[in-house]
């Protein structure tokens, strides 16, 4: 049989021309659905001003002015108005941004890491490996992820640092148990047992055949968790144990604002906005997300 | 035209996904006569399930239409009927088997249960009246303890009792017509055999009309009087179930029979079909099976052929063309001549 | 050549233990019972049985994607049962599977190049250039073109994606392949196809295949000997054509009366069996197949029968054989 190999130059063509059309696909079914559109421009926006916010905000964030102090808003050029330190309360929020983007990424991304590798082994592996893991997993499930979060805050002390350490170790756990369910379903498709007749070794089959085929479950479950762990962070800080004043987050704006509930409303109500906001966001983006890439809900 | 019980003629159906679309179904033609069993044979994606579930009402209503055609029950269109007036329909006069046994009973409802619901529907009946019924039923498919089975669960019954059930809640209302999709593919040859032979029996003892839907040929020669074969959404070819297998004319169905490896001499290389069914998207101009037929001419890309009748053999292939015929005949002859 | 004995199932047993919750007795699921045969070189031998008979799981268990309960597998010389993980793996370059759902089998992140690249870097055969070389080839081989290279499973029909599996498999040009259904969830035009693939594949490389499938009429086309299995036991053992036109015991005349006919005016006298299969977690005392057989006598209830062999290797496990002649000459008039 002759063969000319020179063809094989059209291989790494055809690759290209395959994944550009993934993203022309990606755009496309995004204008398909309208919430996951708006979503993702909430996401954008949010990525936006959280790299670029300290070169767009109106006031020094950090000055007090307490000739200026408790303005309500759209009075002397402060949009949303001003705290009881005179600082410039949109100027803030857009500053506070960053530490919610920060917080949810580099949590996601430890977590994420820590529990998928955890939930592979655990499902991959199975017998006492699996049992001891799980049985951790189901003590710590069993423990309210914003006490877990606390407690460990109060023991480490709080601060940017600690708090995306105390979230990963909250949060680990739900990839752990998604990913092994995930890679225990995997572990008995065909496409497997045809791996292993054909001879691929054990971590061939872990490395080159299951990880691939968790990459989607993994997307899924980190843009949803992007918005659990913001929400988490504005909690904790809102009890006084995350990030500090008067480094400006919308967690411990909300909390030094609650003195003022009843006089100057618009202290906590737009930092709450902006979480709501944010949240609402990542999850319809995360919802989207899911529908897209599960081939069961497809066509539906 | 009192005779038959439905008819379906040049049917269209549409496909909607998102914004292509398909035509799984274009121009279908057939009939099923009182007391009779039609086969429709195809392989999978040739429109046999899609033209079924158009009679029973059960396309998708959002991402299907109906184009063109009617289908006659009893002389009544019913292609274009309310979804209500369908549900008086369906389970009553015109019911139907699938193929799996095992997802299409409810887990979580006795067999009595889920059985007396078409009785609840369609007939008023007391409940001891149902239950009677049920069991009555239960044992003209076939089924021993009746009187139990009617209060398990569906997990406690086999793939072949689970069949029988079905096959009892299809006859509950005493239907004119019984539509099967494929209702032995799923189970072993054995418990084939026996639920055929059902078939048969209670086709006969309800005086009722079966349209048997299948891929497998055999089934066809064991069960039918009348078959159509379908390929890529048409009738190609209609004729007696005899008549079919003595004189095939289409060649799609020549091909089909002489692929079967019972008409093979063992171990010699199988007759088969090259290529592929055609994508929908892939069907142009002309006949459906040109591109694999091996003996497509250029009528057969340039033309779609009509149905050609040879008495109540209907072929739809250009070869059947007196036309054709006759110009083939003439070549020969001056062959031989010269 | 058809003399030399490539390899040799002995005593196999596969159990499975499910377990009923902490206070109840375990159920074992005998899914393979005390399985023997031994399939020779450049033969195709036949597993044949309604499903939950164990034919895929004997299958599977020769290959250890299932580890066995008890019993050996010698294959060439060499007893795979108790071979350590990693001598088993670099032993699987001699025997491949091919499988009965061309879907799920194939993984849908890989494109074909991938899939077939695979088992030639697993096992380190050749270089690159020829590595990519033996794809085309095979590719060319099994119908399909090196422009599907960088194709992934979805874009294929299920005949061409069996097509993929089959060169998966015979592309490290093994000496045996197990085939579990290769056909079964194939239309009829492609069904033919890929049997004719799969017989073409085995003249040209000399291969042995251990065939499983219900289906009887492409087992009596391409098989030479046929083993036929019920509740995990092989029941009848015969040469295919000797099997098809005198089969011995009960269960194989009553499968070979159910096949439906090939011509509607053809006239079968059937054999229909009462009930279903029973469960193999609960089996009939002594012979398995005791409630459903139409000739079973008192000893069928308690004794398991030991096989009789008839002639060329024709061996059938049934009670009706070892009694008397006169019993012998009722069944075989039956068939």
């Amino acid at each position: 049989m002759t063969v000319n190999i020179p063809k094989v130059t059209h291989t790494t063509q055809a690759i290209k021309v395959k994944k550009q059309s993934a993203v022309v696909t990606f755009f496309s079914n995004l204008l398909r659905s309208w919430t996951g559109m708006v979503g993702f421009l909430i996401m954008i926006l949010l990525l936006f001003i959280s790299i670029f916010g300290q070169w767009i905000v109106p006031y020094d964030p950090l000055l007090a002015d307490f000739s200026k102090k408790l303005l309500p808003p759209m009075t002397d050029g402060h949009l949303l108005g001003t705290d009881q330190l005179g600082r410039d309360i949109f100027s803030r929020i857009i500053l506070g941004a960053r530490v919610s983007v920060i917080i949810g990424l580099t949590t996601v991304l430890i977590a994420g890491t820590f529990g998928t590798i955890v939930g592979i082994i655990s499902g991959y592996f199975r017998g006492w490996v699996d049992v001891i893991l799980m049985r951790i997993v189901d003590v710590q499930l069993s423990f309210p992820f914003i006490l877990l979060v606390l407690v460990i805050n109060a023991i480490i002390g709080s601060g940017l640092r600690n708090i995306i350490i105390s979230l990963a170790i909250g949060g680990w756990v739900i990839f752990a148990r998604v990913i092994r369910s995930e890679v225990l379903a995997l572990r008995e498709k065909e496409f497997i047992t045809a791996c292993v007749a054909t001879g691929v070794s054990r971590t061939g089959i872990l490395f080159k055949h299951i990880l691939p085929n968790l990459f989607t479950p993994i997307i899924i479950l980190s843009s949803l968790q992007i918005g659990t762990y913001i929400i988490a962070e504005a909690s904790v800080s809102f009890l006084g144990f995350g990030v500090q004043p008067p480094e400006p987050a919308w967690g411990n704006m909300l909390n030094e604002g609650k003195d003022y509930i009843f006089s100057s409303w618009w202290l906590i109500t737009f930092p709450g906005i902006a979480i709501m906001i944010t949240a609402l966001g990542v999850n319809l983006f995360g919802d989207w997300l899911r529908d897209t890439l599960d081939p069961e809900l497809k066509g539906e | 035209m009192s005779d038959k019980v439905l008819q379906v003629n040049d049917l269209r159906i549409r496909f909607r996904n998102g914004k292509e679309t398909s035509q799984p179904i274009r121009g279908v033609n057939f009939h099923v006569k009182k007391g009779e069993t039609l086969g429709i044979v195809g392989e999978s994606g040739c429109g046999k399930s899609v033209t079924s579930l158009s009679v029973m009402g059960l396309l998708p209503i959002k991402t299907s239409e109906i184009v063109s055609g009617e289908i006659l029950f009893n002389n009544r269109d019913i292609s274009r009927l309310k979804e209500k007036e369908y549900r008086k329909l369906r389970g009553n006069e015109i019911s139907m088997i699938f193929q799996e046994p095992m997802t299409s009973l409810n887990p979580v409802f006795t067999i009595g249960e889920q059985l007396s619901e078409p009785l609840r529907q369609h007939k008023k009946m007391s409940k001891s009246e149902i239950r009677n019924n049920i069991i009555a039923v239960l044992k003209q498919v076939g089924l021993p303890r009746a009187e139990q089975i009617i209060d398990e669960y569906p997990h406690q019954l086999s793939g072949g009792m689970r069949q029988r059930v079905m096959i009892s809640l299809a006859l509950l209302c005493h239907p004119k017509l019984m539509i099967a999709d494929e209702p032995t593919t799923a189970l072993d040859v054995t418990i084939q055999a026996q639920i055929l032979e059902l078939l048969k029996e209670i086709k006969v003892k309800n005086e009722m009309s079966l349209m048997l839907i299948t891929h497998d040929l055999s089934v066809v020669a064991e069960m039918c009087d009348r078959v159509v074969v379908m390929y890529a959404g048409e009738v190609v070819e209609e004729a007696e179930v005899n008549e079919l297998f003595d004189r095939p004319l289409h060649p799609y169905t020549q091909g089909l029979m002489k692929s079967l490896p019972s008409n093979n001499e063992r171990k010699s290389k199988l007759f088969s079909i090259d290529g592929q069914v055609p994508k929908p998207s892939e069907i142009g101009e002309g006949c459906v099976f040109a591109n694999r037929c091996p003996f497509a001419f250029e009528k057969c890309f340039a033309e779609t052929p009509p149905a050609f009748n040879r008495g109540k053999h209907i072929s739809k292939c250009w070869l059947q063309d007196p036309a054709v015929k006759e110009v083939m005949q003439n070549e020969e002859r001056s062959i031989v001549n010269s | 050549m058809k003399n030399e004995v490539l390899l040799t199932v002995k005593n196999l047993k596969k159990y499975y233990e499910i377990s009923q919750g902490m206070f109840k007795e375990k159920i074992v699921v005998r899914a393979v019972d005390d399985v023997n045969f031994t399939v020779m070189r450049g033969e195709t031998f036949a597993l044949v049985g309604e499903s939950g008979c164990g034919k895929s799981t004997t299958g599977r268990t020769i290959l250890r994607l299932v580890e066995p309960t008890a019993g050996e597998v010698v294959f060439k010389g060499t007893n795979l049962a108790s071979l350590p993980y990693e001598q088993m793996r670099s032993l699987r370059k001699q025997m491949q599977m091919v499988f009965q759902d061309p879907y799920a089998s194939l993984n849908p992140k890989k494109t074909i190049l991938q899939i077939l690249m695979e088992p030639l870097k697993v096992h380190n055969k050749f270089d690159k250039k020829e590595r990519l070389r033996k794809i085309i080839a095979m590719l060319k081989i099994v119908g399909l073109s090196e422009y599907h290279l960088d194709r992934y499973p979805h874009e294929f029909s299920g005949g061409q994606r069996q097509r993929i599996g089959i060169a998966r498999a015979v592309i490290l040009q093994p000496d045996f392949i197990i085939a579990d259904e290769p056909v079964s969830a194939l239309d009829v035009s492609v069904q033919s196809q890929v049997i004719n693939l799969m017989l073409e594949l085995q003249k040209e490389f000399g291969l042995t295949y251990l065939f499983i499938s219900h289906d009887l009429s492409v087992i009596q086309h391409m098989t030479d000997r046929v083993a036929v299995m019920y509740l995990g036991k092989i029941v009848e053992v015969a040469d295919t054509e000797d099997l098809f036109r005198n089969p011995k015991h009960p269960y194989t005349q009553a499968l070979l009366s159910a096949v439906p006919v090939a011509h509607p005016k053809e006239e079968k006298k059937r054999i229909i069996l009462k009930g279903d299969v029973p469960s193999p977690a609960n089996p009939p005392s002594g012979c398995a197949f005791h409630p459903r057989c139409p000739f079973a006598l008192e000893i069928c209830k308690t004794k398991m029968p030991e096989p009789t062999t008839f002639e060329k290797g024709h061996t059938a496990n049934c009670h009706l054989y070892i009694k008397n002649e006169e019993e012998i000459e009722y069944v075989t008039s039956y068939s």
